[in-house]
C-alpha cells in the first residue's frame, strides 16, 4: 500500500475542478492512454489582466495523479500566467503533503500540462507539446534558451560544449554556464528518445510514437476529421487503431503505409512495421 | 463505533487462517513448545505431530509422506527446487521456464543468466494458454529442468503440467512445478504424475504465512538449499517450525475436504461476480476467459481507468482486491503476465484481479457487483479518453 497522505486521499476521493472547459483559452496535454497516466487541463483566461479565472482537468493516472491534478486547478485559478507559470512540480507535491518518491512524476506531470497550456495560449505552437522549462534562458550573455540548445543539439548531433558554442554562441560570453551546457548534452545522450529504437523499453517507445502522432500524423488527419491512435508496440511491430472519420475509410489502409509507417520510419527508426489494431 | 465488514476478494494474495487451523496451531506455543531435535521425552513428544502434518499434506497432494519437505514460504520451495536440480546436474546449463511465472522463479532465472545458464521463457497466446509444442521444441540434451506453474496468480489461467512434466521426463529433463495457487483450489494427484517437484505456500490455503511445502519425488538428484542442520531428513535445516507445520497440516486437511467446494461454490461465485460485472459495467475484458481457469480468480480489465484508482475506490467500500496495473507496483510497465497475452497497454493499466475463497458469500458477491458500475463511473467521468471514444465492441469500426 502506498504511504499516500490525507491530502492525497482527500483530493482523490473528491477532486475539484473535473472537466473540461467548452472552448478554452488554453490547453495542455500530456500523457496518454497507454503510458498509463495522461492529464488534460483546460483554461478560461480573463485577456486584460492575464488571469487564470476557470480551470478544469481530466485525468487518466492513479491516485496520486488525479490529485496532482485537482491540487493543481487549485493553485492556478486567480494566478496570472506568469505567476502560474513558476509552479514547480515540487510545489504541487509540496501542496499535497508530499508524494512517494515513485509517484513524483504525476507532479512533474501537472506542471508540464501547466506549462503546455500556457504554450498553447501564448500561441507556442500545439497545446500537445512537452515544455519541460525548456524556455528558461542559460546562457545569459547572448540570452540563449535551453530550447535553443536543445534544438541545435538535436539537429546537429552535437556532442560537445564547445560546439554549442559555435552553434548557438552559447556559453561563449563569461563561460559561467558551460557546466549546464554540459549537463544538457548530457542529459540530451541519456535521453531515451535518443537511444536506438529496438534498446527502448515499452513505455520509452510508447512516448516517442505518441511525440510523432501528435507532431506529424493527427494534424494531418484532423484535416479530414479523423485521427489515429496507438494500441500497442511489440518489439519493432506497432498497433494503430483509425479513430472518428478515419474509422472504416476505405483509403485508411494507405493512409496507414504513406503516411503514418513513412512518418515512423523517418522520424524514429527505418525497420518500424506498422499495421491495424 | 461500528467495525467495518471487510469484502475479502485477495484470496491469491493470502487467505485468511481457518479457525480450524489456528485452534489446532495454539498449543504448540504455550504448551507444546519444545525442539523436536532435544534428547527428553518433551521434545520426543512432539515426532508424532509432525508426522500426523507431513501425512495430512502428502494425501492433499497425492505424495508419500517422505516426499515432503516443510520449508518456510513458496519463494524458498521455487528457488531450492530450481537451485537443486541446477547443482545436481552440474554438466547442463540450459532451464526452461515460462514468460508468466511469478518473481519468485522469474528472478531466478535473471540471475541464472547472468551466471552463465542459457534461459527459455516459453510464449503464451492471447488467453494465456502456453503451447506445448514449443517446450518440446526448446528441450535440448543441456537442459537441466523445467519449471512450470500449475495455476497462474494473477488470471488463474491453469497450464497443463502433467502433460508438460510427461515430455520433460521422456526427454530426461527433471521438472518443477510452482503450484502455489493450484493446491487446495484444484485436484493434485502427484502419484499419477511424472512431477519431480512442487512448491505450495501455506498462507494461500489458510494456513498461516511463514510456512510452505516441496515435494520432491523419491528418487529425484536434491541438493538442499539451506544447509547447518539435520532437520527434514538433511534436506532443510533449520528447527522444525512446529506450530505452523501443524497448522498447515490441518489447512491440507480442509483443503482436501473443501476441492469440492472450491469447485462448486466457489466457482459458482465467481462466475457469478463475472457475469454480474460484466453485465453491469461497459467496456470490460475478462482475461483468460477462454482457456481453463482456477475456479476462484477473475481478472477483469476496465478500458479507459487505471487500476490503483479502481483499487482505491473499491477499498472505500471495504472491497479488497488486486492489480496488474504498473501505478501499484511502482514501475512504469503493467503486470509481465497481460504483457505476455499480448493485452494492450490501452487497456492493461485497468486491470483488476478479484480472487474468492471458501468463506466468500453470495451477498459479498453481490455487493461488489452493486459497488462497481459507480466506481468506475466516477472514474471514467474524470478520464479525458472515456467520452467521444468507442468502448469495448460498442461502436468499434462503425463510421460516423
Amino acid at each position: 500500500m502506498w504511504n499516500y497522505t490525507d491530502k492525497v486521499y482527500e483530493h482523490f476521493k473528491n477532486p475539484r475542478n473535473v472537466g473540461e472547459i467548452p472552448n478554452p483559452d488554453a490547453t495542455g496535454e500530456v500523457g496518454s492512454l497507454s503510458c498509463g497516466d495522461a492529464l488534460k487541463l483546460t483554461l478560461r483566461i480573463d485577456k486584460a489582466t492575464d488571469r487564470i479565472v476557470e480551470a478544469k482537468f481530466k485525468t487518466f493516472g492513479c491516485a496520486s495523479a488525479i490529485a496532482s491534478s485537482s491540487v493543481l486547478t487549485e493553485m492556478i485559478i486567480g494566478l496570472t500566467l506568469d505567476e502560474a507559470a513558476k509552479i514547480t512540480n515540487q510545489q504541487i507535491a509540496d501542496a499535497l503533503g508530499g508524494l512517494p518518491g515513485k509517484k513524483m512524476h504525476c507532479s512533474v506531470m501537472g506542471m508540464e500540462a501547466l506549462e503546455a497550456a500556457i504554450a498553447d495560449y501564448r500561441g507556442e505552437k500545439g497545446g500537445k507539446r512537452v515544455v519541460s522549462g525548456a524556455e528558461r534562458v542559460v546562457c545569459k550573455c547572448f540570452g540563449v534558451t535551453e530550447a535553443v540548445i536543445l534544438k541545435a543539439i538535436k539537429v546537429n548531433g552535437l556532442k560537445t560544449v564547445e560546439q554549442v558554442a559555435d552553434f548557438t554562441k552559447a556559453g561563449g560570453g563569461c563561460g559561467q554556464c558551460k557546466g549546464e551546457i554540459e549537463k544538457i548534452l548530457k542529459d540530451y545522450w541519456a535521453n531515451a528518445e535518443n537511444k536506438k529504437f529496438a534498446d527502448m523499453t515499452v513505455v520509452e517507445k510508447i512516448k516517442v510514437i505518441e511525440k510523432i502522432l501528435a507532431e506529424k500524423v493527427n494534424p494531418l488527419l484532423k484535416r479530414d476529421g479523423g485521427w489515429i491512435e496507438l494500441v500497442d508496440v511489440q518489439g519493432m511491430n506497432v498497433k494503430m487503431r483509425f479513430l472518428g472519420m478515419c474509422s472504416g475509410c476505405a483509403s485508411s489502409a494507405v493512409t496507414l503505409k504513406t503516411v503514418v509507417e513513412k512518418e515512423l520510419r523517418e522520424n524514429i527508426d527505418p525497420a518500424i512495421e506498422v499495421e491495424n489494431a | 463505533m461500528e467495525k467495518q465488514h471487510i469484502y475479502y476478494f485477495d484470496n491469491n494474495a493470502t487467505s485468511r487462517v481457518a479457525e480450524e487451523v489456528a485452534r489446532e496451531m495454539e498449543p504448540f506455543f504455550h504448551d507444546l513448545y519444545a525442539n523436536p531435535s532435544s534428547m527428553h521425552f518433551f521434545g520426543g513428544s512432539l515426532q508424532i505431530y509432525l508426522d500426523t502434518a507431513r501425512q495430512r499434506v502428502a494425501d492433499l497432494l497425492g505424495a508419500r509422506p517422505e516426499e515432503i519437505i516443510f520449508t518456510s514460504c513458496g519463494t524458498e520451495s521455487d528457488s531450492t527446487a530450481i537451485y537443486s536440480a541446477l547443482r545436481s546436474q552440474p554438466g547442463k546449463k540450459h532451464f526452461i521456464t515460462t514468460q508468466v511465472e511469478h518473481p519468485a522463479v522469474l528472478t531466478v532465472a535473471k540471475n541464472l543468466e547472468k551466471q552463465g545458464y542459457r534461459v527459455t521463457r516459453l510464449p503464451v497466446d492471447a488467453e494465456g494458454r502456453l503451447n506445448l509444442d514449443d517446450l518440446k521444441q526448446a528441450i535440448t540434451a543441456d537442459t537441466a529442468l523445467v519449471s512450470m506453474m500449475w495455476a497462474n496468480n494473477e488470471t488463474g489461467v491453469v497450464f497443463p503440467v502433467e502433460e508438460a512434466a510427461r515430455i520433460a521426463h521422456s526427454r530426461g529433463v527433471l521438472f518443477h512445478t510452482d503450484a502455489v495457487q493450484a493446491a487446495g483450489k484444484i485436484p493434485i494427484n502427484l502419484s499419477e504424475t511424472r512431477i519431480d517437484m512442487l512448491s505450495v505456500s501455506g498462507h494461500k490455503l489458510h494456513a498461516p504465512k511463514g510456512i510452505g511445502v516441496l515435494y520432491v519425488r523419491k528418487g529425484t538428484p536434491f541438493t538442499p538449499f539451506l544447509i547447518g542442520g539435520h532437520q527434514e531428513d538433511g534436506r532443510r535445516a533449520g528447527t522444525e517450525n512446529v506450530p505452523y507445520i501443524v497448522g498447515l497440516g490441518k489447512a491440507a486437511e480442509l483443503a482436501r475436504k473443501h476441492i469440492e467446494l472450491e469447485n462448486t461454490q466457489v466457482r459458482e461465485l465467481r462466475d457469478r461476480l463475472e457475469a454480474g460485472l460484466t453485465a453491469a459495467v461497459p467496456g470490460t475484458k475478462v482475461n483468460g476467459r477462454g482457456a481453463e481457469r482456477l475456479p476462484n480468480t477473475l481478472s477483469i480489465c476496465f478500458e479507459y481507468i487505471e487500476g490503483e484508482s479502481i483499487l482505491l475506490m473499491l477499498s472505500e467500500k471495504g472491497i479488497c482486491a488486486s492489480s496488474g496495473s504498473a501505478c501499484t507496483s511502482g514501475s512504469l510497465e503493467p503486470s509481465h503476465v497481460l504483457r505476455a497475452m499480448k493485452v494492450p497497454q490501452t487497456y492493461a493499466h485497468g486491470s483488476i484481479r478479484l480472487s474468492l475463497s471458501i468463506y466468500n458469500t453470495r451477498e459479498e458477491v453481490d455487493y461488489v457487483i452493486k459497488e462497481f458500475p459507480a466506481i468506475v463511473e466516477k472514474l471514467r467521468a474524470i478520464s479525458p479518453f472515456a467520452d467521444g471514444k468507442p468502448l469495448f465492441g460498442a461502436g468499434d469500426g462503425h463510421h460516423h
